[in-house]
């Protein structure tokens, strides 16, 4: 193992999220909801600390007619994610 | 321990707990464990219409593993600090996993 590996080598998948450290990331967690923010910490857990967050919940209406989708979003200016709830982190899509 | 020690920082500062039932408790720190589980004092609950099963409950202790959020104060957060530390604790923990690495292959 080279053991001169400073903060520039890839070596396991977490050093692509310390990679993402002070970049906007998009996070996918349970029950439906994505991320999109500013990763300023995480560990191995993938517990985050994210700035300038904005939250989507995606909720389908099971009404009448046609269920529909619908999008609620909300933004949180700082915010501890629990590691345990998350699904992926990325960078963000260009949407 | 990155997390841990972050929230040391926050103690004393009012924050807002967002559990896994989305019952999002708002008060003040007051102190947390390794497990990340947390004291509150002065709480109240952020939609205390849908949820009055809380409305005379002062303090509350919430096991960290029903956490979904915890919202702070930017204000309270040295975002370039958190940074700093979060690339120390993936170092250490890297090292910490070649070194057992290397204790299996001898």
């Amino acid at each position: 193992m080279a053991d001169t590996a400073g903060a520039l080598t890839v070596e396991e998948p977490l050093d692509l999220v310390r990679l993402s450290l002070d970049e906007r990331i998009y996070v996918k967690l349970r029950g439906d909801r994505e991320l999109r923010g500013r990763l300023h910490a995480y560990d191995q857990h993938l517990n985050m600390v994210l700035g300038d967050v904005e939250e989507t919940i995606t909720k389908v209406d099971v009404g009448d007619a046609a269920p529909a989708v619908r999008a609620v979003t909300r933004a949180v200016p700082m915010l501890f994610v629990r590691g345990d709830g998350v699904i992926l982190v990325s960078p963000p899509s260009r949407t | 321990m990155l997390f841990y020690s972050f929230f040391k920082t926050q103690v004393g500062q009012q924050v807002t707990v967002e559990l896994k039932n989305d019952l999002a408790i708002q008060g003040v720190l007051e102190s947390v464990d390794q497990f990340l589980n947390i004291k509150l004092r002065d709480i109240h609950v952020v939609d205390a219409e849908r949820y009055p099963h809380m409305l005379s409950i002062k303090n509350c202790f919430i096991r960290g593993s029903v956490v979904r959020y915890v919202q702070l104060l930017p204000s309270t957060v040295d975002t370039a600090l958190l940074q700093d530390a979060a690339r120390r604790e993936a170092q250490s923990t890297q090292q910490m996993s070649q070194t057992k690495a290397a204790a299996v292959q001898a």
